[in-house]
């Protein structure tokens, strides 16, 4: 059975290091605050200027001052600062935040990525993606394996315009887990109930599939 | 003490003028100096490019500028939720230059700081790159990008003093600060201003050197784009 989003979230969790600093991005990444296994210790970046962002604040205590990159309504938690966007970005391209998780339309092999125009349709702009995958240390991407219309979203070349080059590391979707390896994208675990033929069926792109795929624990 | 107190928000904007460039702080619609852009958009003046991380809704902050077409030319790194400015761009109406967040922020940095150019690898081998000197640092790829300075910078803080000194609260503080450095005339509007000598001078964020004029703003509606809420258990 595929995955839905809660449970990519829940799977992309699994890879949280314990006392790191993790900038999430807007959708299903976002979902993974929710999921950090016990004995982690994480420390939450959002790009607009806060570090030791916390949950969304109970109703009634919404602070018009206190929002995250995704402009929802946040608390911080015990520990956390707030800077200027310079700072932040500081701590972006000056590699203070270890992990970068966010979202995508499209991904190629050589670990590209397109998540912010389709031209001539939706231009919303890049906002801080672009800055991320270009200096995080590590980047999980969060995305359904296929678009609407059934179409593989990882591909060998990007049609959309790119937000980053040979950048991302790992591609976690509702059928599979992915790691862009220098040889190509290496098939690394499964869906519960999704055959290792059914993901490439899913897939444009030829994977590495080396011996047995074990399922991804949920 | 050198007074950036004026007395009204005429004061504050005068010498405003079509076809000038605007920073106007804020990220989303949290920290945007609301007084400033109400009193731009009953005003005269055409032609305008502003330089800010987003362009509003339509019907509040930015999007009040777009809906008279005040505004040319919009500097921006993300300018998603708002239809007109979508029909704008799309319809060639309006020149729209996107870039990265980060680059954004440092550019205004830079152009405050006095230093006109810098290089950073985000946007390497991306639309962003196309047309500017790449080199390689550390075996890396990076492109230069240029300072970003305005005729007008407009920020909103929380307090100030009648020095300019601005304290800024909670995540309305993000590109303000920035881009109180790099305006020729840069408008602070705070929530609170107090006389010079009454905040403390280890709290502030921004020196009033940067601030020309401050004035504390009639009303702050500080509208919420995307309220989130938890449930008590």
């Amino acid at each position: 059975m595929a995955l839905d989003k809660n449970q990519i979230a829940q799977r992309i969790a699994q890879e949280l290091q314990h006392n790191t600093y993790v900038n999430l991005g807007i959708g299903i990444p976002t979902l993974v605050a929710n999921y950090i296994p016990q004995g982690i210790d994480i420390e939450f970046q959002s790009e607009n200027g806060v570090l030791g962002m916390g949950p969304f604040p109970f109703e009634g205590e919404e602070d018009p001052d206190m929002i995250n990159a995704g402009k929802q309504t946040i608390t911080t938690m015990p520990g956390a600062a707030l800077f200027d966007s310079a700072t932040s970005f500081a701590m972006i391209r000056g590699q203070h935040v270890q992990l970068t998780v966010l979202g995508a339309m499209e991904v190629s092999e050589n670990g590209d990525i397109a998540n912010w125009k389709i031209p001539g349709k939706m231009v919303k702009g890049m906002g801080g993606a672009m800055d991320l995958v270009a200096s995080a240390d590590n980047i999980i991407v969060a995305m359904m394996h296929t678009n609407r219309a059934g179409e593989s979203k990882i591909l060998k070349e990007c049609t959309l315009p790119i937000t980053g080059v040979n950048c991302i590391k790992k591609v976690v979707t509702n059928l599979a887990v992915l790691e862009v390896t220098k040889d190509g994208l290496k098939l690394l675990e499964r869906a519960p109930e999704v055959s290792v033929e059914e993901i490439i069926a899913a897939t444009e792109v030829e994977l590495i599939i080396e011996g047995n795929i074990p399922i991804m624990q949920i | 003490m050198i007074n950036k107190a004026v007395n009204n928000i005429e004061e504050a904007l005068e010498g405003a003028e079509s076809n000038m460039t605007f920073m106007v702080g804020g990220f989303g619609l949290s920290g945007i100096p609301e007084n400033c852009i109400t009193a731009l958009a009953k005003k005269e003046i055409f032609g305008l490019t502003c330089i800010s991380n987003n362009a509003g809704v339509d019907d509040f902050g930015l999007g009040l500028l777009l809906q008279r077409k005040q505004i040319k030319k919009m500097i921006s790194s993300y300018v998603g939720e708002n239809a007109e400015f979508e029909r704008q761009m799309l319809s060639g109406e309006l020149e729209v230059d996107l870039i990265p967040q980060g680059s954004l922020a440092e550019r205004c940095r830079a152009g405050g700081a006095g230093i006109p150019a810098f290089f950073t690898p985000a946007g390497y081998g991306t639309e962003v790159a196309e047309g500017k000197e790449m080199r390689e640092y550390n075996g890396k790829p990076h492109i230069l990008e240029s300072a970003l300075t305005a005729d007008f910078a407009f920020v909103k803080a929380w307090k100030g003093d009648a020095a300019g000194n601005l304290i800024f609260k909670g995540t309305a503080r993000n590109f303000n600060p920035l881009m109180a450095m790099a305006g020729k005339i840069t408008v602070a509007e705070v929530e609170v201003l107090v006389p010079a000598g009454e905040l403390d001078p280890n709290q502030i964020h921004t020196a009033g050197i940067f601030v020309q004029r401050i004035f504390q703003g009639e009303k702050y509606e500080k509208r919420i784009e995307q309220r989130t809420v938890r449930t008590r258990e």
